[in-house]
């Protein structure tokens, strides 16, 4: 075991990968002299290459087309995306081809690829640097959508969706690169020393794709969330005092619903929680599962905690932020319902 | 379009222009065919017809060599059989059965075969370009030799991912031949009316890639193009753009009102430059081939044709569950 910051397991995970396996190769914006934006995938050119490590222009269309040529040939592209509010010029090739080729040619030809794009805010971003579009993902049939929240998740989870025989949507939340983030944005930033999830496990494994992780049992409520909002919602339920079952979803296409509606009608109630926009997030998608599998064991009705429904903002960051108050209101509010 | 130049003495052999019009001639009639189905209401949806381009696919076909790969629009039905699938299965993918290529999934844009190296039938204009990039980056890679065939319409010769994919082409010396089939209509707005330059293939300077415009009327000069652009992209010179000149008589897909061009311009092409008409002439002034031989192929043609057609109608419909196959690779 070693301890690693999100972004040393991210490292970590391509370097094991592409020493096994020389399919796999690695490019985009800044990806290969550079080292990535967020150093992702520092070292891996001079280790590997530069025909399997390397740099881009600035056209993602392009380097999601060429990928997904790649894949349908048998090379297994893991591509960056610098920040997901970039990926747009490139929805068309995500979403209408990367995703429908094998259904298109009748499993001819598949698309064995990695799409990581960080996601989310907490940096000052601003709203083409802070958002949060993986509802626009789990919307389309034929991409599965994850989005680890620590260090051991995210090297598992790299490895497994490299290896995945279908398109994955790889989205790493930016705010946890470098520590965990409890929302208290006023808090000295913390590392990854010292939390049990930044100990990582040298060498290959794999954390497979479809299934949540209960981090908090409790009996009262369950908070369903993901990515950064779930060490929001671990302090949100220790400072209200709420004996919440947390549950980190990890992947959200494919989902695991087991885990879910077991907790579910196990606590009675239910918040949703995360950083994208309320309107059409994931978590109306979450509540319409919840209500229709749950709905004799709810005495609540399901609550949803999300960003507002603006665009991402610089400055009001915070009051955009569904931070640790903000969910700990809205557990005590599930509790009294 | 200028007159057809003379080809001093074209360096072809009798077999290869026998072969060269049967090809020609299997897309002309299965496209016909086809459109008669679509009038049947047997083939829904979309359906576009290759009629008066052949040359260019059967000229560049010519150059291809086991293991090459090609990858194009939803114009496709004639890069298929030229290619050597099966015309029952592209039929049947016509008219949505099992029997199709997709298996009735795909419909007529969207066909692929592994064992034809064809990557498809892509039904979003200019999508296709960056994937066949791609494939031109796993052959490099793969330091195989191969060489990729992207088809793109004169149309899609405005979608900026075009360009994206040139850059990345020439940066990367991809064994890439980009082919502009350009038919001077992207649906019902002629070259004039959307496009800057009257040569698309001069925009390959802009990166340095070389290229030439051909006449696609011909497929001898499609041919000779070709093995130029194929030589140049297989000894590692990085892509190639040809532009090839041609004209679809049909309208863009089954429902064109045709108001965009006059019935003498579209008549004018079918009588003065037909490409059919021309390795027609060929072989019977050099003495190739009888009108008899010639009847004696549009027979065996019609036979494959249909042939094609009877499968494509008795091919059962998909079975409900297909529904969910093929979306996920456990599913």
């Amino acid at each position: 075991m070693t301890n690693m910051s999100m972004v040393e397991a991210i490292r970590d995970a391509l370097d094991v990968v592409m020493t096994k396996d020389d399919r796999v190769i690695v490019f985009g914006e800044d990806v290969g002299y550079f080292g990535g934006v967020f150093r992702c995938t520092q070292g891996l050119q001079e280790k590997h290459g530069k025909l399997r490590c390397f740099d881009t222009p600035i056209n993602e269309s392009g380097i999601v087309g060429t990928a997904i040529g790649m894949a349908a040939y048998g090379l297994r592209p893991c591509i960056e995306i610098q920040f997901a509010d970039y990926m747009y010029p490139a929805f068309d090739q995500i979403s209408q081809e990367a995703s429908r080729i094998r259904y298109r040619s009748n499993g001819d030809f598949t698309c064995p690829m990695v799409i990581r794009m960080p996601t989310g805010g907490g940096i000052f971003g601003g709203e083409t640097h802070s958002q949060s579009p993986e509802a626009l993902f789990t919307h389309v049939s034929g991409l599965k959508t994850v989005l680890p929240s620590n260090p051991y998740d995210v090297k598992g989870m790299l490895i497994a969706a490299i290896e995945d025989p279908d398109p994955v949507i790889f989205l790493e939340p930016k705010r946890l690169y470098h520590g965990p983030f409890d929302g208290h944005h006023e808090a000295e930033a913390k590392t990854w020393k010292g939390h049990p999830l930044g100990e990582v496990p040298e060498g290959y494994y794999t954390v497979p794709l479809g299934k949540a992780a209960v981090r908090r049992e409790g009996a009262d409520v369950t908070v369903l969330t993901y990515g950064t909002m779930v060490h929001v919602a671990l302090a949100a339920a220790e400072e209200q005092g709420v004996d919440a079952e947390i549950i980190d979803l990890r992947s959200l296409l494919p989902l695991d619903l087991e885990t879910i509606e077991a907790s579910v009608r196990k606590t009675g109630r239910c918040v949703v929680a995360h950083e994208a926009t309320l309107t059409s997030g994931f978590g109306a998608e979450l509540a319409a599962r919840i209500q229709k599998e749950c709905f004799y064991h709810l005495e609540a009705p399901v609550r949803r905690v999300a960003g507002w429904d603006v665009p991402y903002p610089h400055a009001q960051e915070w009051y955009y932020f569904p931070g640790p108050a903000r969910l700990g209101q809205a557990l005590l509010e599930t509790l009294e319902a | 379009m200028a007159a057809r130049k003379k080809t001093a003495k074209p360096n072809v052999s009798k077999e290869e222009l026998l072969q060269y019009y049967k090809d020609m001639l299997l897309i002309r009639r299965f496209e016909e065919k086809a459109g008669q189905l679509y009038g049947m209401g047997l083939i829904g949806g979309f359906c576009h017809l290759y009629i008066g381009q052949e040359a260019v696919v059967v000229g560049l076909e010519a150059a291809a060599e086991e293991g090459d790969k090609r990858i194009t629009s939803y114009r496709d039905h004639g890069h298929m059989l030229a290619c050597g699938m099966d015309p029952n299965g592209v039929m049947a993918e016509l008219t949505g059965r099992e029997g199709g290529y997709s298996k009735g999934k795909g419909g007529s844009m969207h066909m692929f075969s592994k064992e034809k190296h064809f990557y498809g039938g892509h039904g979003i204009v200019g999508a296709q370009v960056p994937l066949g990039a791609g494939l031109a980056f796993a052959d490099k890679y793969l330091e195989n030799g191969r060489v990729t065939f992207t088809y793109f319409g004169d149309g899609a010769a405005n979608q900026g991912q075009v360009y994206e994919t040139f850059n990345m082409a020439a940066l990367w010396d991809l064994p890439v031949i980009f082919v502009i089939e350009n038919n001077q209509y992207a649906m019902g707005t002629s070259m004039q009316r959307s496009t800057s330059t009257p040569d698309i293939y001069t925009r390959g300077a802009a990166f340095g890639i070389p290229g030439e415009t051909v006449d696609g009327m011909d497929v001898l000069a499609v041919k000779e193009a070709s093995e130029k652009a194929v030589a140049h992209c297989r000894s590692g010179k990085g892509p190639y753009i040809l532009e090839v000149k041609t004209y679809r008589y049909r309208g863009h897909s089954m429902s064109d009102p045709a108001k965009y061009r006059t019935r003498e311009e579209v008549q004018k092409m079918r009588e003065e430059r037909d490409a059919i008409e021309h390795v027609r002439q060929m072989l019977l002034t050099g003495k190739h081939a009888t009108e008899d031989d010639l009847k004696a192929i549009d027979k065996e043609i019609k036979a494959i044709v249909n042939e094609s057609a009877e499968f494509a109608k008795t091919s059962p419909e998909p079975a409900l569950d297909e529904l969910y196959t093929d979306i996920y690779a456990d599913a």
